[in-house]
């Protein structure tokens, strides 16, 4: 019987071990799966390296993950906004690593791992600093830079439903890296905001088939990011 | 070097109106965050446009009525945003297949620096007191198949923002096709920086003596 369906974030998380990878979908906060990366902070595996466009916003989810010093690495295309208080401060102590990479090549190396391929040539960032130290080859006379796929122990992705296979559908732009990190992690954690009966999505509109998910949440109603920064909320709750 | 008269050339308004007269019916355009997105309140009448933002959303609406924001309908700007009738949502990995592929016909950005060959700084200054990000700048010029740069012609302090070589850490070389500036209307042709347009009451002379890289003034009816 296969049944994918965890009754608490709490449960779904339980075996992150430190030193773990862990993908955080999510651009800004459309999409960031804020419920199981609290139910990370509670947990409290340390040393992590996250996978995540962005790093976080005032004092809660992945910003709360950061504060709580359990991330040692962050791959990353945009960690600076205007309300990342948590990892500017850090970073600018030395106390986190950052792996910059353009978005499209953060994309698809997340993409290549989930597809079985190691490495991949692009010509996004060569000439810049990005580039620096990085293998090139030459295709058609255009300079190319060798990418590498990045693997995760376990993946966090938000999505609007899914089924007891672990088959989702997702809602509008918070889709964004939710598909391509199903696939990149030996463990796929999801928060769903319905579990429907098998049979109820579509098969024509299912976005992630079942067999990238390994655990599914149901978080009805998820907090939002950007009241809780407006607020000033601070995780573990203040 | 003449001081730079702040009164003379096209406002920015004015600057997003001759960068949309320059795109097409039936384009595919993706436009950076600040000034460029200015350029959509401008396509003339009769051309269809089709908007492309990053994070996942081709058909692009206008921004979001007070009231009605959604926020998991965002921009790359992550502004809460609409979407047209016939937009569709995708995953990272087939938006960046868009831009990487070229199947994105325009892109349109802000710069700190273009330079005579056309290469463009616009994601860092260098301070290293900066926190570092990118986002998709890096894969949007790589990729895009005509890149549009619209920019004041010089910084607050006055420097010339065109200049010879970037003195700021790179996005890509040889990438930009066309900057739109205060001044003028300069297109990157073989390595060179041609003037298309001079605003009114600029001088080619006057254009000159306020960019730090050599131009050239287009032949009439090029």
């Amino acid at each position: 019987m296969i049944n994918k369906i965890y009754k608490s974030a709490k449960e779904a998380v339980a075996d992150i071990f430190d030193g773990a990878t862990v993908m955080i979908s999510g651009f800004g906060e459309a999409g960031s799966p804020i419920e199981l990366i609290h139910a990370l902070v509670d947990q409290g595996a340390k040393n992590l390296t996250i996978v995540s466009n962005n790093a976080g916003s005032g004092h809660v989810g992945l910003a709360a993950l950061i504060e709580n010093k359990q991330v040692r690495k962050i791959f990353c295309s945009f960690p600076r906004t205007a309300i990342s208080v948590v990892f500017p401060e850090l970073y600018r102590k030395g106390e986190i690593e950052l792996e910059l990479v353009p978005q499209g090549t953060l994309a698809e190396r997340i993409r290549a791992a989930g597809a079985g391929i190691p490495a991949f040539f692009t010509q996004t960032s060569v000439n810049t600093p990005l580039a620096e130290g990085k293998d090139k080859r030459v295709f058609n006379d255009k300079t190319y830079v060798l990418e590498h796929a990045i693997e995760a122990d376990f993946s966090f992705v938000k999505c609007s439903a899914s089924d007891k296979y672990g088959n989702l559908i997702y809602n509008k732009t918070a889709r964004n890296f939710g598909p391509i990190m199903c696939m990149a992690a030996k463990t796929t954690i999801v928060q769903a905001k319905n579990i429907l009966d098998v049979g109820e999505i579509d098969p024509e509109c299912v976005i992630t088939p079942g067999i990238f998910v390994k655990r599914v949440v149901e978080i009805t109603n998820p907090a939002d990011e950007s009241k809780l920064v407006e607020e000033k909320r601070r995780y573990p709750w203040n | 070097m003449e001081l730079n008269n702040k009164n003379i050339g096209w406002s920015v308004t004015e600057m997003a109106q001759k960068v949309a007269m320059d795109i097409n019916d039936g384009a595919y355009v993706n436009l950076g965050i600040g000034m460029p997105e200015l350029v959509a309140g401008f396509i003339p009448e009769g051309r269809e446009v089709i908007y492309h933002t990053e994070n996942g959303l081709l058909g692009m609406g206008k921004t979001a009525n007070i009231g009605t924001e959604d926020p998991e309908l965002v921009n790359a700007g992550k502004k809460y945003v609409t979407a047209i009738p016939g937009a569709a949502y995708f995953h990272h990995a087939d938006s960046f297949a868009m831009i990487r592929g070229g199947h994105i016909d325009i892109c349109v950005l802000g710069a700190y620096q273009v330079s005579e060959e056309g290469d463009i700084a616009n994601w860092s200054t260098g301070n290293s007191n900066d926190i570092p990000a990118v986002g998709g700048a890096m894969d949007l010029v790589a990729g895009v198949k005509t890149i549009f740069v619209i920019t004041k012609h010089s910084t607050k302090s006055g420097e010339s923002k065109i200049v010879k070589q970037c003195t700021y850490p790179l996005t890509g070389k040889n990438v930009v096709s066309r900057i739109y500036s205060n001044l003028a209307i300069i297109d990157v042709i073989n390595k060179e920086l041609v003037v298309r347009e001079l605003a009114p009451e600029v001088t080619f002379k006057y254009l000159q003596q306020n960019t730090e890289a050599k131009l050239s003034l287009a032949k009439e009816g090029s």
